[in-house]
């Protein structure tokens, strides 16, 4: 009795284990390595079906920081790489892991603080001079802090402010070390200044006192841009699936599909793959 | 946090509106780990007996050493088995990565240790009591360990659910072999971390809840199986 019971149960974890594998047996799917907005925001959900109903072609997403994005793409778990820190992409490719790399859309990065807003920043549109009065008022402020593409930018404006937060680093400068969507829950929670890009903030479920004090400076300009994983540096990359990915979201279609994506009413993405300003 | 009680409100709607989604995550959860447990005591349980009834050079070490791995870090599991089955590492060519037999894999060596020490606990203790007779009956090896782990039986199925628990509610090594992609490798727990990310705070609580209850569930499962065999057993 108690041997069949074993055999039986022996027999359901076989057969569980090839339903595993029957699952990842229909080979028409790339991987896309992209970045926690993308995901978070919302809008995979709303492109990717779309794109499967043209094409048939799944597209599985691990939406992890950029940084961690660009190194398991280098390692060849991707087959395209869809992130947003232009200087690290254009690395990627010089370095020879990717083909070659195009703007799909952009939308911008924007400081968010507590409506007591304790360094007087509220309305600016200077990021420069906002990060300073935080730096002077040694008011909270929570970092990424984790190399991702939004943390790497926050780098490029404290080195525009001539401030040196590192330098503060666990006194009012808090380096969470995680995603965005952590580091806002954190944020908010410490009623801290948090620079996030805007499409996560909308999306974001968990605003607190929090509102938008710095936006409109033509720095914050987030880019995202897409890149086919070069097949010679890894040769099992699916190149022509992962090309059909990236020519339909540069085509005039894939631009209409992100340019529809709103939440609460509020473009989130703004295509400009055709500006050839890349 | 308008009302902690209405996430409990919300995970019971959550659960009797059957949402296909839920239910593709809940059943992924439920295969993930189960096949993972299996196999974890397929390893762990003859691995702990034979370090439980047998004495041997470096002994000592070993049970050590195995009581230290119940401490392993999901995190660093996740990073080990990302490491070996990333397309840059050895097992690359299995393109296991981002599947669910990634998690599987990462799960048992979660779990494995804590099955085999615990049962190395159960079983030298057992051994304790019947190595004279063992001795004197003349007991070959395997059979002495076939039936040590027969005897311990009950003890080790919460064994096994100990390794359950830990496996069912581990979220950094399955988020990074399996990626947490939509209909393929999200589970419970990455769906709950992924929730608290995009800051719907109260949905990531009431899908815990759900994940406790259904720990709950299995757990009662067990209990009951164990009740009933053992009452047919001494009758």
């Amino acid at each position: 009795m108690i041997r069949r019971t074993f055999l039986a149960l022996t027999g359901a974890a076989i057969c569980f284990a090839v339903a595993c594998q029957s699952a990842i047996a229909d080979d028409k799917f790339i991987i896309v390595q992209s970045t926690t907005s993308t995901q978070n925001s919302g809008l995979f959900d709303d492109l990717l079906p779309k794109f499967k109903d043209r094409t048939g072609i799944e597209v599985r997403v691990v939406a992890v920081g950029t940084g961690q994005a660009i190194r398991n793409a280098a390692n060849g778990d991707g087959d395209v790489l869809f992130v947003h820190s232009k200087p690290s992409e254009e690395k990627f490719v010089s370095d020879g892991f990717g083909v070659s790399r195009a703007d799909v859309m952009y939308n911008d990065f924007i400081i968010v603080g507590p409506t007591s807003d304790p360094a007087r920043v509220a309305g600016s549109s200077d990021v420069v001079e906002a990060l300073q009065k935080i730096a002077e008022a040694k008011a909270p402020f929570a970092s990424r802090g984790d190399d991702s593409g939004t943390h790497k930018a926050e780098l490029r404006m404290w080195k525009a402010a001539g401030v040196d937060a590192a330098a503060s680093s666990g006194d009012w400068y808090r380096e969470t070390g995680s995603g965005m969507g952590a580091t806002l829950n954190t944020g908010t929670g410490m009623g801290a200044y948090i620079m996030t890009d805007r499409a996560t903030w909308i999306a974001f479920g968990n605003k607190a006192d929090h509102t938008i004090v710095v936006e409109g400076d033509p720095k914050m300009f987030n880019q995202y841009g897409v890149i086919l994983v070069n097949s010679k540096e890894h040769p099992h990359v699916k190149s022509d699936l992962g090309q059909t990915f990236i020519d339909w979201l540069l085509s005039k279609d894939g631009q209409d599909a992100i340019a529809s994506y709103k939440v609460d009413g509020q473009q989130l993405f703004f295509p400009n793959a055709n500006d050839g300003s890349s | 946090m308008d009302s902690f009680w209405s996430v409990f409100g919300g995970a019971f709607g959550l659960v009797f509106a059957l949402d296909p989604d839920l239910m593709e995550i809940i059943g992924l959860s439920m295969r993930v780990t189960l096949t993972a447990v299996f196999f974890a005591c397929l390893i762990g349980l003859p691995l702990g007996a034979a370090v439980g009834a047998f004495r041997f050079p470096g002994h000592t070490l070993l049970a050590v050493s195995l009581n230290a791995l119940m401490g392993l870090p999901p995190v660093v599991v996740g990073l080990l088995v990302y490491l070996l089955l990333s397309a840059a590492g050895p097992l690359g060519p299995l393109k296991l990565l981002y599947t669910p037999t990634a998690m599987i894999v990462a799960q048992m060596v979660l779990v494995t240790p804590i099955v085999a020490a615990l049962t190395r606990q159960l079983v030298e203790d057992l051994n304790r009591e019947y190595s004279e007779q063992y001795a004197s009956m003349g007991v070959g090896p395997i059979d002495r360990l076939t039936s040590l782990l027969w005897d311990a039986r009950y003890s080790l199925l919460t064994v096994a659910l100990a390794g359950f628990g830990r496996a069912v509610a581990e979220v950094g090594a399955v988020i990074i072999v399996g990626g947490n992609i939509n209909h393929v490798t999200r589970v419970m727990t990455t769906t709950i971390a992924l929730e608290t990310s995009k800051g719907n705070l109260q949905l990531a609580l009431a899908l815990g809840v759900i994940l406790l209850l259904i720990a709950f569930f299995v757990n009662a499962c067990v209990m009951t199986l164990r009740a009933s065999a053992a009452r047919a057993a001494y009758a």
